[in-house]
């Protein structure tokens, strides 16, 4: 018995198997990002051959006469997203706060599923209740021909990005160790002290990814924006844009993709549509990454 | 017995680092002998537990940065290219500090380890599972209940359901870890009291939780310091009379 | 003194804007059970739709939307969780892992709509499977992807090393490890994460758009290779598309719509929280 030989092998062939298929799925995650951005250029590449780039930058979209100008599809959707940031961005951070450091326990077991619930519920209906009971509400509060507007798209969309924002910095704020509240409330700081200048300036990196994915969240979202925002697409100069009527990039891509003729010019550009937005989405969240990475960095670094 | 003392396990001068910089081994040789309880002491960060998880390769699982010498388990090196480590560590089986059940039933919990090793036999596995907790001196106290959770048991007990669990894979070698420091003194001398009867069959290899206990149950002592083999030596003689000024100083607890 | 008067305003506040956060949700859901409950009737369940959509059921909405789903989970679950077993169980630290970690990171990010791009690109046009469950299934599951793996991974985190640790040192390998300890204990959470991932799939218009969806069709798909009606699109349509529409009609859409997609929401709360309570580590 003590003499066996320890060089026997046994390998399993379901175990093989298993264990390559489980590396190789690693590549898929890679493959799907490159295959997505392959395609997109597939498609949209040809636009640029097509349509002069002086036409792409103009300031009209109107396919059917060829009037291909991105830059009013664009400033909708920096419009839409800028203003749904701007409400959406303290309101989520505050309310993350709230959640996170002031609610008693029992509170925060029955905000934070709500929260979830708010983050499941299918755009669609968002955009439907923005049609009949927000935009309404808007045309009257700001006394304008239509409650279709940007403002009404942004508001939708603040609530939207909600989720994100409130469960990722809630996450950074849960993660800042107990001994730093400590320290500070051992210093005599108040708990609204110590929130202001440990807790938060502690997480601050979280709560910047938080805010980059729902900004990215804003950006990309389609089917309520289409819904509320009234879709002209006209450029957004005056200050009084933000009450009318916008058209965003992912809500042209939308409404037009199901009447155009595969393979036609307008085909090809609503394509290069969807490559700026892949392009902007993919710096959005690469950097809020990068912000992740650091964090995580940083916590291995404090607990080793 | 001194006559025919057979080596079992024989390091030649093992040196490890681990990548982090943390505990490791320094130029270590030292012969484990069969049917003998081998008690490696010292105080902590010495490298003792480190030790144990070179003799099965639980350190595979862990970064480690560098790692010279030899480790002859019956003469083979364990760590020659084509060993199969699986095969090891059944060889050596492990007792942790901790009680750690696996989150399956007391009887899965036993079965587990020969279940792997390919036995299906459901008369043979259930005479495995009464052997080996009548072993660990634990049968009468589950035999009713062997389909509870291993969790569902007592702290002492599951630290007994682990040796029981090693037990099961028929090993030549148990390396256990400290494994009665969150024990209850009952629970302890019941180990214990299984150990000289266990050492009639395996080779043990134990950190103990103290000098006593090294004092109590061990035939062999080794003293750790600072990932050095300090002294070794028959337990009688390393606990009353050591050589070494340093282990005389630890044994007599001028620092621990 | 005023310190503390400071933090009590303070705290005043932000649960005022917390509330503001969750009032919505309750007027939102309020108003939907409230205006849809009268037009939900067996007829309304269980028929096509009638008069140009301003009558009958929504049926095939729901088949659709259930086969679309089923047909997420097929692709999407073994995929995702594989990926999550391979970055909790077997990647290093290196760069290979990080650029996997990039790429979790983007698909979750990219817009809804380009999936519908890139289903319509791949799917639809380069491997001809048409508009179709199918090809809707198959956009929708790359879209659902990263929620599976980043809720599947931490499930698998959460498992304790001790238990990995033990089960190699009695001889298992380390697929043994994996597929009796960690798995089975990290089951509940990747079933959450899964029910999740699908809740937010089975709610999507945008990547079945130009992939699966159909504007009116009152067979039921005979294939995977049919168009069918979904549940989303069917209110985006309704909503948007028909002049005259019933506003009963509507609401009683949009509240199975989201019954639909909270009964998954509770599903995947219930299974998380007996499983906590039940497990003993």
């Amino acid at each position: 018995m003590s003499s066996a030989s320890l060089k026997t092998r046994r390998t399993s062939f379901v175990e093989f198997f298993a264990e390559r298929a489980i590396r190789a799925s690693g590549f898929v995650a890679i493959a799907f990002v490159v295959l997505i951005f392959l395609f997109l250029l597939l498609e949209g590449l040809p636009a640029i051959t097509e349509v002069s780039i002086s036409n792409l930058l103009s300031t009209r979209w109107y396919p059917t006469e060829s009037h291909f100008g991105l830059l009013p599809l664009i400033l909708g959707s920096v419009l839409v997203t800028l203003g749904a940031a701007i409400i959406a961005v303290p309101t989520g951070v505050l309310a993350a706060i709230f959640v996170a450091e002031v609610a008693p326990r029992w509170l925060r077991e029955i905000l934070k599923p709500m929260i979830e619930v708010v983050a499941g519920i299918p755009s669609v209906v968002l955009g439907f209740i923005g049609m009949i009971a927000l935009s309404p509400l808007v045309r009257v509060a700001f006394n304008a021909p239509t409650g279709l507007t940007a403002f009404t798209g942004a508001l939708i969309l603040a609530y939207m990005a909600l989720p994100t924002i409130i469960s990722v910095a809630e996450d950074a704020l849960d993660a800042v160790p107990r001994s730093y509240r400590d320290a500070a409330l051992a210093l005599g700081a108040t708990r609204w002290q110590t929130i202001w200048m440990v807790t938060v300036k502690a997480a601050r990196s979280g709560i910047l990814t938080a805010i980059m994915l729902g900004i990215g969240r804003a950006i990309g979202e389609t089917m309520a924006v289409m819904m509320v925002t009234g879709n002209a697409a006209r450029m957004p100069l005056s200050l009084d844009s933000l009450f009318m009527p916008a058209r965003t990039m992912t809500a042209t891509i939308a409404a037009e993709m199901g009447e155009v003729a595969q393979g036609s010019t307008h085909f090809h550009v609503l394509f290069m549509i969807g490559i700026v937005l892949f392009v902007i989405t993919f710096i959005v969240n690469f950097v809020a990454s990068i912000a992740i990475f650091r964090q995580t960095r940083r916590s291995a670094r404090l607990l080793s | 017995m001194l006559m025919n003392r057979t080596p079992k396990i024989v390091i030649e001068n093992l040196s490890l680092r681990y990548s982090d910089g943390t505990e490791s081994l320094n130029g270590i040789s030292l012969t484990i002998y069969a049917h003998e309880i081998m008690a490696l002491f010292g105080p902590a960060g010495g490298g003792k537990s480190t030790l144990l998880r070179v003799l099965n390769r639980l350190n595979d699982l862990v970064e480690v940065k560098k790692m010279t010498g030899r480790v002859l388990l019956d003469g083979q090196d364990i760590y020659a290219p084509d060993v199969n480590v699986i095969e090891l560590r059944r060889r050596m089986g492990i007792v942790f500090a901790q009680p750690l059940p696996l989150p399956l039933s007391i009887r899965a919990n036993i079965e587990y380890g020969p279940r792997l090793a390919g036995i299906r036999d459901s008369s043979q596995l259930s005479h495995i599972v009464e052997s080996s907790l009548r072993a660990a001196a634990m049968w009468d106290e589950v035999k009713d209940r062997l389909d509870e959770s291993g969790f569902a048991i007592s702290g002492g007990q599951q630290q007994r359901l682990c040796l029981a669990r090693v037990l099961a894979l028929e090993p030549e070698v148990i390396l256990m870890d400290e494994p009665m420091s969150g024990l209850d003194p009952l629970s302890t001398a019941k180990i214990e009291d299984s150990m000289q009867q266990l050492k009639q069959q395996y080779t043990i290899v134990i950190v103990p939780h103290s000098i006593q206990q090294a004092a109590r149950i061990a035939d062999h002592a080794a003293f750790f310091l600072q990932g050095k083999l300090i002294e070794e030596g028959p337990g009688k003689q390393l606990f009353t009379n050591p050589h070494d000024k340093r282990t005389e100083d630890y044994v007599t607890g001028r620092f621990g | 003194m005023s310190r503390f008067l400071t933090q009590r305003l303070g705290f005043t506040f932000l649960a005022i804007v917390a509330i503001l956060v969750v009032l919505p949700i309750i007027l939102v859901v309020g108003a939907i059970v409230i205006q849809g409950l009268p037009a939900i009737n067996v007829e309304f369940l269980t028929t096509a739709p009638r008069d140009g959509m301003r009558a009958g059921g929504i049926w095939p909405a729901i088949v659709g939307t259930f086969w679309l789903t089923v047909g997420t989970a097929i692709f999407s679950v073994p995929f995702g969780v594989a990926i999550a077993i391979y970055l909790s169980e077997y990647a290093r630290d290196n760069n290979f892992t990080r650029m996997i970690r990039l790429a979790i990171i983007n698909l979750s990010g990219i817009p809804s709509v380009v999936y519908g791009l890139f289903g319509l690109g791949l799917f639809v046009l380069a491997l001809r499977f048409g508009s179709s469950i199918l090809a809707g299934a198959l956009t929708l599951s790359i879209m659902t992807l990263p929620v599976i793996i980043s809720t599947s991974e931490e499930a698998l985190h959460s498992v304790p090393q001790s238990f990995r640790t033990v089960s190699v040192s009695l001889g298992g390998t380390k697929w043994q490890t994996i597929y009796k300890i960690v798995l089975p204990q990290a089951l509940p959470g990747i079933l959450t994460g899964v029910i999740l991932g699908l809740e937010r799939a089975a709610g999507e218009t945008a990547p079945i758009l130009f992939t699966a969806a159909a504007f009116f069709l009152p067979e039921l798909p005979g294939s995977i290779f049919d168009k069918t009606m979904a549940l989303p699109y069917h209110l985006f349509v309704i909503s948007t598309q028909v002049p005259n529409m019933p506003i009963k009609i509507q609401f009683g859409t949009a509240l199975v719509l989201l019954v639909f997609v909270l009964t998954m929401n509770l599903l995947a709360a219930v299974i998380r929280s007996y499983y906590r309570r039940k497990r003993q580590w």
